[in-house]
This record gives structure tokens, sequence and C-alpha cells, in this order.
């Protein structure tokens, strides 16, 4: 403790923040058990101050309300899939450092592209061709949406986060001008459910399962993605450029090349999953389709850091909470949105776990100590 | 005629909106906040000023209007800073990514004011609607005497006066930002947060009261919206989402110049509205139409990536993490 | 007004980790006087000066300011005693007028009135007799007129003691002389000047007073009337220190690689390499000598295909001794690769340029070689093994071949990137500042390395700033001195007078 200098030891800060790199897995992930347990607390005070309920009768029911029915644990399932795919959309794009803000729209217009599919074409190919070409030009659409921003900021740097939340909109006013268009009944402002009798396009049960085929597409994406990003060539050069733009170029990589396909892919999958949640979920489209997935799956992508594993768990999580949460709405008579309150909690405590995990905060006096 | 005075108005009343998120989210990207938290800021802001004149009116027995309106500001100031505080304490203290958190902030926003505005009567043991008729009122009225001066009157004077306080309010930031030193230090934190503490500037001080204030001005435009385009009620359909994101477009389009967000912002409500007064639309091209504040934006983003104007570029440090590293 | 001194180290010490950047100096500067600090890269002049300016904490040491004795903890201090400082990187804000970066963060009116403030800057300009215009654009500036800005703004504060770092490196003659004017004029108002420099000419052209660094330590001081160039380098460079690094006679030359005319600019414009021309033997080092910034950066990235060299420019390499020697210039990177060009490089930027540091020493090896075979997949045996060779043979510690690299220390860093690069089995392997912030040990595994490459005849390119190292490991030596080559010369003869005297050369008046 004596350092014997005393003029130093008056001047050194309060606190002072030292970055550590050598932070053992266990350690970050006790740390965000941690953050999720504060995050609940607040919650429950929260719960109590509104309802005066018992908040363990609350998490309770939410419990209920994901889990009760063998019908709910599907739904619940069904939820994460489309989350879970647009986060494994997200993942290269963001691996990458290229900050696709843009999912929200992707999913959309992939998803008025499968409808105009169902729609369109439901007479005229045979099934398996229908549900092919749904497929593609959903794919299509959402590469195109992601494409066009990646274009600029490979050749004019134009800020990507920007342009790709403007795309956003542009893509809800293309939904809301598909809207009416295929409006059904004619007034209803929806499109209603798409060809409810003939049920063409829609995703055939699996196992006698409705949504067993969302589940098997997009865990086999999931897997896919991981290989993708952690065994191909490309997702090899996916890191390179997440690390340092200047290591990529001295190891011979074009940028802006990869930066256009990788993209190509992210949008593709966007796509995708406005495919899955227009044929294999709702079998309507409204500018509710995407439901800020797009958004929310930033953040899944995010605190998993791009493993699209651990997404599963994430993305588990925060249905969890919004099936739970619609339950106690409905139990006691208020409204869902609660669960974007909790959402919202319990993501900015794990956001603010992670300086914990990376940083140690060293107090005056201890420093003089260990120097 | 009128037609053409009803889409002024109308335009106007949407820009006014806009244009308080505009402002207060540039004043925080000045400062190198990239706040995309501002939709739920403006969530924050307006169920906060919504919540607080509807327990005094439904307390008082005959509400004053002057205190309907303070009580609004107040609770809607206080709530937007507070989510200006989280995002600032979680992306300038605790490091966390700034884009992650502010879209966080916009779930949370989105959520708690649609979860109370939902169900706000209900708790309070009530039924049907909140509505806070008097306050509304207070917040609509126009200039006496002046509203009614034909078309002038319809078109300058027939606003509420958070309309005009808009106005001001972007008005004195521009001044702020571009004439006094306050401004200039502040523009320097959001260019080059090294230089600036380099010069003896307080970077984490600034950072954090232009974040908190910037967000307390966005959440005015939240309140606006529920106080004048909505009449004091409550709706969960998601139309503050999108003008907060519009206000957003609005910072890019207006190159970061509160002067620029003024007659941007109307014309984001001329553009946004002129559907409405075109003449062979059909419903669903309307739609189309709708997008056009949104193309706009993207045109003037490429166009000032393809003339690198210096002037015209985000702040070289927006949502650049800054921390004066241990050697 | 007292005699004491404007400045008064005592015994200033300050450590970096096991580097030890200043070893108890002493340092006096008076009042109207310009002071010279002297020394090579990495002798601990900037430490100093930044330790001065607040940047830095001494861990030991007094510092008295005007026969007081202070605690300077931030820049904020050191503004509020007078003392200023410019650094090599300026701290200025692009988009601001030069006014304004010089009001930045001072206390006064909430109104700023540009009027007023830009008549005091010109008030002040006049007074010393610098061009500039107040109300002009940084990022339309050169570096000249960015350098007057910082000075200026220093003076605007009322900064008495001024400390320059390198102020001559970026400027032509002709700014320099309008600088040293300038700093003249306020030498005679009384204020005192410290200029970071290595350049001989001009220490001997502007300063009172000299003072010397050398690894740290202070060597002493002199009044310039009595020094000489031979006198002053013989105080920084010092006696030779023998290194006993082994170094074999080159053996069966042959020519690999010529360079010829090659010119280089960097982005704000400036020419970094002018018409650099030499030719690379296989089987020998090649140092590169040079004060920080004369080019050897560009040189090596030119070679390497990462840089635009002018037209006329030409770099030819000989592939096969039977073929005739290829162009390079106007290749990238991937194409010279694609060539069959056998060339590794080790960038003095070894994280943020060589490795990929959220990788493991596996990820890192595939950096050259991921690209090989037509599998879309990557291929991890071979890096798997190259990997734990590489562990093996050099000694790299580190808790897995998967752990990041950015987690292992400088020297560990080092012997991954340098393992890899020779992997490649080179004809051409390129270094620069391979032994930067390494211990004893790991600098000998370096060199050593190095030398088994020139016996299997590789060339190799050595960029170093120890001179000692260059004069024992290499066989010639080329100088480097502001973007020209100002000679080559035997390593084996020369002596470290000669190569100091080269890297301080200025040539007067052009050409």
């Amino acid at each position: 403790m004596a350092n014997g200098n005393a003029v130093n030891e008056k001047k050194e800060p309060f606190v002072r923040i030292i970055k550590c790199d050598n932070t053992p897995r266990w350690y970050a992930w006790s740390m965000r058990a941690v953050a999720i347990v504060f995050a609940l607390l607040i919650c429950a005070v929260v719960i109590v101050a509104i309802t005066g309920l018992n908040p363990l009768e609350v998490y309770k029911a939410m419990f209920e309300g994901a889990f009760g029915t063998e019908r709910r644990i599907w739904i619940t399932l069904r939820d994460m899939m489309i989350l879970l795919c647009v986060g494994i959309a997200l993942a290269p794009a963001f691996k990458m450092k290229f900050w696709n803000i843009g999912a929200e729209g992707q999913i959309l217009v992939g998803g008025c592209a499968t409808a105009a599919c169902m729609i369109y074409l439901d007479n005229v190919l045979p099934l398996p061709a229908l549900f092919l070409v749904m497929a593609l030009t959903s794919m299509a659409a959402g590469a195109v949406w992601g494409l066009i921003p990646a274009i600029f900021k490979a050749k004019l740097n134009t800020n990507e986060t920007l342009f790709t939340l403007m795309m956003n909109y542009v893509a809800i006013q293309i939904t809301s001008y598909c809207v009416a268009l295929w409006e059904n009944p004619y007034g209803s402002n929806t499109v209603g459910i798409i060809n409810s009798q003939t049920k063409a396009g829609w995703f055939p049960t699996v196992f006698g399962q409705q949504y067993a085929l969302n589940v098997m597409i997009v865990l086999t994406l999931a897997l896919v993605m991981y290989i993708y990003l952690k065994h191909s060539k490309h997702g090899y050069e996916i890191t390179v450029i997440g690390d340092s733009e200047n290591t990529a170029r001295y190891a011979g990589i074009d940028v802006a090349k990869v930066i256009v396909r990788t993209m190509l892919v992210s949008g593709a999958i966007a796509g995708l999953s406005g495919f899955i949640a227009v044929a294999g979920a709702s079998h309507t489209i409204s500018v509710n389709t995407a439901g800020g997935r797009g958004f929310t799956a930033i953040i899944v992508a995010w605190l998993a850091k791009f493993n699209t594993f651990t997404m599963i768990a994430i993305s588990f999580l925060l249905v969890f909470l919004q099936q739970g949460a619609c339950e106690i709405a409905s139990r006691f008579n208020l409204n869902d949105y609660a669960s974007q309150m909790i959402t919202g909690i319990i993501l900015f405590f794990i956001l603010g776990s992670e300086f914990f995990i990376n940083y140690r905060l060293v107090f005056r006096g201890k420093m003089s100590k260990e120097a | 005629m009128d037609s053409m005075i009803s889409l002024i108005q109308a335009a106007i009343v949407f820009g006014t909106v806009i244009m308080l998120g505009a402002t207060g989210e540039i004043i925080a990207e000045k400062a190198g906040s990239l706040n995309l938290g501002v939709p739920g800021i403006m969530y924050l802001g307006g169920i906060a000023g919504l919540v607080g004149v509807f327990f005094y009116e439904s307390a008082a027995e005959s509400p004053s209007k002057i205190v309907c309106i303070l009580i609004a500001l107040a609770c809607s100031m206080t709530a937007a800073a507070l989510g200006g505080f989280i995002y600032s304490l979680l992306t300038i203290t605790l490091r966390a990514n700034p884009q992650v958190t502010g879209l966080t902030l916009t779930i949370f926003g989105s959520g708690v004011a649609n979860f109370f505005g939902g169900s706000l009567n209900k708790l309070a043991g009530g039924v049907g609607q909140i509505s806070v008729a008097t306050t509304s009122s207070a917040f609509r009225t126009m200039i006496p005497g002046l509203h009614d001066m034909g078309v002038v009157g319809q078109i300058f004077f027939s606003y509420g006066f958070l309309a005009y306080a808009a106005v001001i309010i972007a008005v004195l930031a521009q001044l702020y930002l571009s004439k006094t030193r306050q401004g200039l230090n502040l523009r320097a934190v959001g260019e080059n947060p090294g230089t600036a503490d380099a010069t003896g500037i307080n970077v984490i001080k600034y950072k954090y009261l232009a974040t908190c204030i910037g967000a307390a001005i966005s959440g005015l435009g939240g309140l606006y919206y529920v106080m004048d385009y909505t009449k004091g009620t409550w709706a969960n359909d998601g139309t503050i989402e999108g003008l907060g994101w519009l206000a957003v477009a609005l910072v890019i389009f207006a190159t970061w110049r509160p002067k620029n967000a003024i007659w941007g912002s109307y014309l984001f409500g001329l553009l946004y509205w002129a559907y409405f007064y075109m003449s062979g639309l059909t419903r669903s091209s309307q739609e189309l139409f709708k997008m056009l504040p949104y193309v706009v934006t993207i045109a003037v983003l490429i166009a000032i990536s393809l003339r690198k104007k210096r002037e015209d570029q985000p702040p070289a440090g927006l949502a650049v993490s800054y921390f004066r590293e241990e050697r | 007004m007292t005699s004491a001194n404007a400045i008064e180290l005592r015994e200033i010490s300050k450590h970096f980790g096991e580097v030890i950047a200043n070893d108890k100096v002493s340092l006096e500067v008076k009042k109207g006087e310009i002071l010279s600090l002297l020394g090579e890269n990495g002798s601990g002049k900037t430490t100093l000066m930044n330790i001065l300016s607040g940047i830095y904490y001494p861990d030991q040491g007094q510092i008295l300011v005007n026969g007081k004795e202070v605690n300077i903890r931030n820049p904020k201090d050191a503004f509020d005693l007078g003392i200023g400082m410019i650094h090599q990187h300026f701290k200025l804000v692009d988009v601001f007028t030069a006014a304004e970066n010089i009001i930045l963060g001072l206390p006064g009116k909430m109104k700023l009135s540009m009027k007023r403030i830009t008549e005091e800057i010109n008030q002040l300009t006049l007074k010393y007799g610098f061009q500039l215009d107040p109300n002009k654009k940084i990022y339309d500036m050169s570096v000249s007129e960015k350098q007057t800005v910082e000075i200026v703004k220093m003076l605007y504060r009322g900064t008495n003691i001024l400390i320059l770092d390198e102020p001559t490196a970026v400027l032509t003659p002709q700014e320099t002389t309008q600088l040293f004017d300038v700093l003249r004029n306020m030498r005679d108002d009384g204020k005192a000047v410290i200029i970071i420099t290595h350049k001989l000419n001009e220490v001997l052209e502007i300063s009172d007073r000299v003072s010397v660094l050398r690894k740290g330590v202070y060597i002493g001081t002199v009044d310039t009337k009595d020094a000489t160039e031979l006198s002053l380098t013989e105080m920084m460079v010092g006696k030779k220190v023998s290194l006993n690094i082994e170094r074999a006679e080159p053996r069966d030359t042959k020519e690999l690689l010529f360079v010829k005319d090659l010119t280089c600019m960097n982005k704000d414009g400036i020419k970094v390499l002018d018409h650099v021309s030499f030719t690379a033997f296989g089987g020998e080092i090649l140092g590169i000598a040079g004060i920080a910034g004369s080019g050897q950066k560009e040189l090596l990235e030119s070679i390497a295909g990462l840089q635009n060299p002018l037209s006329g420019s030409s770099i030819r390499y000989l592939q096969k001794d039977e073929d005739a020697p290829q162009e390079l210039v106007g290749k990238s990177a991937q194409q010279i690769k694609d060539m069959g060009v056998s060339l590794a490089f080790v960038p003095e930027d070894r994280l943020g340029m060589g490795l990929v540091g959220s990788l493991g020493m596996v990820g890192n090896m595939m950096l050259r070689s991921y690209k090989r075979g037509n599998s879309i997949f990557t291929e991890r045996k071979a890096p798997r093994e190259l990997a734990e060779e590489i562990r093996e043979r050099l000694g790299v510690v580190t808790p897995s071949i998967s752990t990041p690299v950015r987690k292992l220390s400088g020297g560990n860093v080092q012997k991954v990137l340098v393992g890899r690069e020779i992997s490649l089995k080179p004809r051409v392997l390129m270094t620069a500042y391979a032994v930067r912030g390494l211990d004893i040990h790991t600098s000998y595994t370096i060199y050593n390395l190095l030398s088994e490459e020139k016996k299997k005849g590789v060339a190799v390119i050595y960029v170093g700033e120890d001179l000692d190292v260059l004069l024992e490991l290499c066989d010639r030596i080329l100088v480097l001195c502001g973007g020209k080559v100002s000679g080559i010369v035997d390593a084996r003869t020369t002596t470290k007078e000669e190569v100091g005297l080269l890297m301080t050369k200025n040539e007067k008046g052009g050409e």
C-alpha cells in the first residue's frame, strides 16, 4: 500500500477502468446471468407497482403462456424460428461490421414476393414448383433490398446504417401498396388469409405438425450458417474484414466484392424469413409481418457474437418473454406491449453487463498495491 | 384553394412532430451520439405527458389549462430525458454498442408507451379510452383574433403553441450550435473527441448533456403528436414509431442543421400528405406516394456521399466510442 | 521577472511495462531560448515532452516551472502553466476554421464573436510574422498551414513554453525557413521553445543550446556555437555497441528485385517516395535505415502491391532464373500472388495489418493460404500443423493455438507473424521494424531467423531503427531521407556516424 509517494497517491483518480482480455467464459456467462436476474427483479418491481400482483404468480403465468399447452409450445417455437432466421440473416453482415439495420424491410419485401406468388401463381404452377418459386422470389427480393445499400457502401462509402434504415420504410410503403392492391374482402384494409380454401403455398404439415417444417428449415439454416461462417472461405474473408480491412487488403481480399456478396446472402436469408413468416405462419401479408423482428434480431445476433447456436438461446428467451407477456396481458386484462417493456429492460441489463465482462474497475488505493 | 390550405395545414402539423424529433436528434448526433432510440424517446415523451395530465385532470375539479400544459411539458421532457440518460449511461459510461442500444431503447419506449397507453384506464379503475380533453384543447388553443384572418390566418395562425415553439427551438438550436462557444465545443466533441479532450473540453459531460437535452426535445415531438394530432387520446397503432424514424431521416435530409430541419419537416409533411390531395390516385398508389420522404432522404444520403462536401457529412465521431485510452 | 529557468526537470523516469523510456533525465530550459532536444528514434524525447505536456504522468522525478515545483496531471494542467505542445499528429477539427480551432475549449462569453476573435488572431500573427487566414477550413490547408494553426492556438492560449515535436519533418525548405523566423520572434519575445528533432543542420541553425538523449538516458547539453554536426552525431549515436549478431558472408548472391524510379504519393498528395531505385540480392540482407516516416512503409507496401505508385515507377521481380523479370507495379496484392511471386511481408502494424487479432494461430496461418484448393471450405489440417510447428520451433507462448492472437504478448505476436511469413518459403522477405518492442531474447530469435533465410538465398529487406543492429545484421544498408535514397553503404565498413549523417542529410534548394 505504502509506496511512499504521497503526491502521486493523492492525484490518482478515484476509479480507473482497465480492459481485460482474458475473461474466462464461465465468468462472462455468469455475469450475463446476474444481469438477467437483476433485470427480472426490476421487472418484478414494475409489475407489482402496476398490477399489485405477486410477481411470482406473474412469472408463472408467463411460463404457462409460453408452454402451457402443446399448441402454445408450437406457437412459441414458430415465432422463435422466424426471429432466429432473421438473426441468422444478419450474422454475416454484422460479423463483417456492416450495419444492416434494414432486415425489417428485407423481410417485408420477401413476404410480399411470397404473397404475390401465392396470389398470382396458385392456379398456374403445380404445388412443388409454386413452393420453389415462392422461396426463390422471396430470397431474390430480400437480396435486392440488401444489395442496394451494399453497392453504395462498397463504391461510395455511403453510410449503411442510415441507408438500410431508410430502405425499411420504402419496403413498408411497398407492403402497404400490396395490401391495398390485394385487399380481401374489399374495404377491410387487410389481405386476409391467402388461399384459405386451397391452402396453395402454405407450408405442409410434417409429422402431423403445422410448424414442424419451419423448425426444420430454420435449424438447418442455423447449421449451414454456422458452417459457412466458421469453415468456408467466404466466412473466413468475412471474419478478416470484420477484424481489420487493412489485414484483408494485405491478404489480397477484394473488400468491396466481399461486402456486396455478403449483403446478398444476408438480404436473401432475411427475404427467406419473410417467406417463412407468410407461407409458414400467418398466411397473410401486412406491414406488421416483420413486426420489429428486423430490429430485435440485430440484438439477437449481436449478443450471440454471431454464433448461430447461441442465437437459438437468445431468440428463445425473447420469444418466451413475448408469449408470456401476452398471456399476462390477457389474464389480467392488460395489453401485451408489456412484453416489449420487459424485453427492453432485460436487453438494457445484458448490454450493460458486457462492460463488466470486458473491463475491471480498480478503485483508488488498490492500484498502488498492484504497482 | 381550400384543399391547398388544408394540405398546408396538414403538412405543418405533421412537420412539427418530426421537426421536434429531428432537432433533438441533431443535437445528440452533433455530439457524436447516434441515438437510434428516437422513436422510443418520442413514445416516452408522448405517453408521459398524457399520463401526467390524465391523473391531474381526473383528480382536479376544474383543471387549469396552464397547469395542464406545465404538467404535460414537465412529464414529457423528464421521461424523454430519462430515455436519453439510459442511452448515455449504456453507451458513454458502459461502452455498449450505440446502434444496438438505440434500437433497444426504441423497443423499450414503444413497449412502455403502448402498455400504459392501452392499459392506463383499466389500471386507474376506469373504462374506455384515456382522454384529456382540457389539456388537449389547451395545446390546440390558437392565437385569438389571428387564426380567423382569412387565408393568412388559416395558413399561419391555426396551430397550437407547440408548432411555433418547435420552430423557435430549432432556430435556437441552430444558433446554439453555430454561434456559441458551447455549441462549438459540442460540435468538436462529435467531430473529434480526442482533439476536444486535448483542449480541455469535458467530453463525457458534453455527450451526456447533449444526448439528454436532445432527447427531451425529441420527446416534445411525441407530446405534440398526442395532444394535437390525436387530440389527447392514445392509439396503439405504431404511428409514433414511423414518425420517429422519419425524424431520423430528416436529420440526414437536413444535413445535421436544425435550420434545414424546419423547412425539411414541412416538405416531408407535404410529400407525405400530397397523395390525399392528388386526384386520380387509387388507394394502393397512395401508399407508394407516402414513401417519398424516405426516397428523398436516400437520394440526399447518396448525394452527400457523392459530393463529399465536408460540411454535409455526418459528424466524424458519430457512433464512435471515445475513451482516453490507457497508453 | 525572475531569472529562474522556465522549465527544470529533475531525474524524471518513465517506464512502459518492461521498457524504460526515460531513465532519470534532468533538463533545464531557460526563458528566451530555443533548445533542441536531439536523439534517435526511441531515445525517449517524445515521452519526456509528453510528460511535460500532461499526456503521461512520470513514475518518478520532479518538474519545476518558473522555479516552482508543479504537478501536471493532464493537458489542461499544462495549459494552465503555460506549456503547450504541438504533436506530430495535429490535434485539429477538420471541418472547423482555423479561428474556431484556436478558441476551442477556451472559457469566454457565451456568444461567439468571430469578428473580434479573428482580429485578435490577426494581431497575433502580425506580431510573430505568420501567414494565416483565420477563416480558412482546416481540410483546405496544407500541412504547414495546419502547423501554423497549432502554433497560433498555443500562443492565443498564452503559452510561454512551446514544445514542437519534429516540426520540420513535413515542411518544405521554404516553409521551414518561415517557421524558424517565427520561432526566433517568439524567443526574442521571452518565450521558451523546445524543438524535438534529429536534423542536425536545423539544430545548428535554429537553437541556442542542444540537449541530447540516447536510449532514454540524458547524455548532455552543449551550446550550439560550440557544436558541429560531427560532435552532435557522436553524442546522439554513441560508441558502437557490439551485439554479436551472427552474420554469414553472402554467397551465391543474385539479383532478385529491381526497383527503379519508384515514386508514391500519400493520401494528402504529398510525395512520400521520390524516385527510389535499388536492387535487392538473394542471399543478402538489405537494411533500410531512415528517420521514422521517411518512406519506409510506402516502399515495402509498394512492393507488396498495397500502394499505387505513380507512372514511371518500376518494380521488377525475377521469378525463375531463366525468365525475364516481371513487372509488379500496377498489380494488386492478389494479382502479385497469382503470378506466383513468393513474397513475404512482415508489416509494421502487426495486429492491424499482418494478423487477424480475433483469430487464433491456426486462423492466422490460413491468412496466406486459405484460397488454396477448389473446395468452398477452408482447409484446416495444414494450418494447424503449421501452427503447432511454429509454436514448437519459435517457442510461442500461448494457452492454445486457437487462443486469439490479440491476447498474446507482443513478442509472441511477432513470432506468429514472422513464423508464418517464413513458412511461405519466400524468395523475397520484407520486414518492417521486426524487433520493435520485443525483449532481447526474442529479438535475437528474429535476427537468427532472418540470417537463416539469407543463407537459403532469400533476398531479405530489413527496415530497422536501431543503427547498431542494422550495422551488424545487414550486408548493405540503404538510407532513406525524405522519401529519397540518400545513400547505399556497405554495412561492414560503414560507421554509425556515416549512416546517421545520411539519415539527416537535408538537401537545400531542391535536388
